[in-house]
């Protein structure tokens, strides 16, 4: 699995950090996403995945490899 | 079958794929175009910063994995819950074995608002409409300062348009934000040249501008009405299922047996806070849309929808965001920073817990911690202690 943020479409939500707190961080000055882990183990593409549908700004893409 | 192609359709037609439903699901939409997201619709859309095909929701590719069977440009027309088929416009009647409704909801409109130069703002065609008369020098007029009209006011500032926002509430969204907040955010657009109006009453778009409820004629070339909205649900009438304001769920989102609604247009029963509600906001749809799915995969194994309301909303170079209940709310307390500063974080109390949470510039982690607070129910009195209440 690897995993795309498009930064400029990221609202700040931060839901991808509350479900996916290893793979996704938010900058401090605005709240914006930080991708932790581009590659994230096996046992956390259940969340990666969960984070990708709950983004409010569809701004997760996974890309299953 | 899934009724509503956009957030939280596509979440429950995601969610059921992705969960291992295999047969057939049907997605059906009113509007032609690939399910796309709202919010970027006031404010980069608006504001010539995005094209189009910035707000679709999934890549071309990633929506074809799913294997849909698409129907857009075609509205469901009427349902039949004994015989279990939706019928379309086009005249089919398609079979379904579960049902999520997901309709979301349309602009209320003025009288008189069907002329050139009147709008609302909803669809993509309606800002791209709009954003084709944007312009510098020419005159805006906004009517209501809900959360959609207060961007669109801030988004043609920025395009150098003279603009006038009409509000008939004394402070703009004073219900939903709470008057300290809702004056924080008219001296902001007050601070950025906009005309802010509070106590009156639009009673007509008129020739070349609106009317008042006093008579007299405010000058536009051109008018946004957003004045609220009004749920999707004239399809159902006569289906059995229970229509008020919104279509009526309970605590797992369900409007009968195998039949859910999910977003915008459900009115349910949120355990979290022991109350009914319908929300409009983007992260609500998808959440509603994926539990929906799972409560239609595993009918044993169902989860009431208990989740904390969030929303967020962009004025000029402020980001407000709110998460839980803040309606109906009884005391509000700046607990972080400070309104005079746009940098502070605000808990409402209702009976003797932290409903919700607003923050405007705020670190993330704050705001995260004080979400949980939402989440956990914590009391008032524990998390806020005896702060003096602002505007009390
Ligand atoms: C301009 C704008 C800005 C916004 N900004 C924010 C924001 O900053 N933050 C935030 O939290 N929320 C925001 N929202 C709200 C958010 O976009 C909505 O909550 C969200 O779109 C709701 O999704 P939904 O799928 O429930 O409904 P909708 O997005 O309304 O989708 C319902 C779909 O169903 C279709 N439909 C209706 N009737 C039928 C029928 N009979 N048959 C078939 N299809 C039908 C409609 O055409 C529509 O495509 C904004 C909304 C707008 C319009
Ligand atoms: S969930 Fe989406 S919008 Fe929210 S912080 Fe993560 S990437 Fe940004």
């Amino acid at each position: 699995m690897r995993v795309e943020v498009d930064v400029p479409k990221c609202v700040a939500s931060g839901q991808c950090v509350m479900i996916a707190p290893d793979v996704f961080d938010q900058r401090e000055e605005d709240g914006i996403v930080v991708l932790l882990d581009e590659k994230p183990p096996a046992a956390l593409h259940a969340d990666v995945r969960e984070s990708a549908v709950v983004c409010p700004a569809a701004a997760i893409r996974v890309v299953e490899e | 079958m899934v009724v509503g192609a956009s957030a939280a359709g596509l979440a429950a037609a995601e969610t059921l794929r992705r969960e291992g439903y295999e047969g057939t699901i049907t997605l059906i939409g009113e509007e032609p175009h690939h399910p796309y997201d709202r919010p970027p619709l006031s404010k980069q859309i608006l504001g010539g910063q995005w094209e189009a095909d910035r707000v679709a929701l999934r890549a071309p590719a990633d929506l074809d994995a799913l294997g849909l069977e698409l129907r857009l440009g075609t509205a469901a027309t009427g349902l039949d819950l004994a015989g279990r088929t939706v019928g379309l416009a086009d005249g089919a009647r398609v079979p379904y074995d579960g049902l999520v409704i997901a309709t979301g909801v349309r602009p209320r409109r003025l009288p008189g608002d069907g002329g050139e130069r009147a709008h609302v703002l909803r669809t993509l065609d309606d800002a791209l409409a709009l954003r084709d008369r944007l312009g510098p020098g020419r005159r805006l007029v906004v009517v209501g300062a809900g959360f959609l009209g207060a961007e669109a006011a801030a988004v043609a500032r920025g395009l150098g348009m003279e603009v006038t926002l009409l509000e008939p509430a004394p402070v703009p969204l004073a219900p939903a934000v709470g008057e300290p907040v809702g004056r924080m955010l008219a001296e902001v657009h007050h601070d950025h040249g906009v005309a802010l109006r509070t106590g009156v009453t639009v009673t007509e778009v008129a020739d070349g501008g609106v009317r008042l409820a006093d008579g007299t004629l405010v000058e536009a070339d051109e008018v946004l009405v957003s004045i609220g909205s009004v749920p999707n649900t004239d399809w159902l009438e006569g289906s059995g299922l229970t229509v008020g304001d919104g279509l009526e769920c309970d605590e797992y989102s369900a409007a009968a047996p195998g039949v859910y609604g999910a977003g915008d247009v459900a009115r349910w029963h949120n355990p979290l806070f022991g109350t009914a509600m319908r929300i409009e906001h983007r992260t609500n749809a998808t959440e509603q849309g994926m539990a929906v799915a799972r409560n239609l995969l595993r009918p044993d194994e169902r989860r009431p929808f208990a989740p904390v309301p969030y929303f967020w909303s962009d004025q000029y170079d402020l980001r407000i965001q709110a998460h839980g209940r803040l309606r109906g709310h009884e005391e509000i307390a700046v607990v972080e920073g400070a309104l005079e500063e746009r940098k502070f974080l605000a808990a409402y109390r209702c009976g003797d817990r932290v409903a919700g949470v607003l923050a405007v510039g705020m670190p993330p982690r704050t705001v995260r911690t004080w979400r949980q607070a939402v989440a956990t129910r914590a009391a008032w009195r524990d998390a806020v202690g005896e702060l003096v209440p602002e505007g009390a």
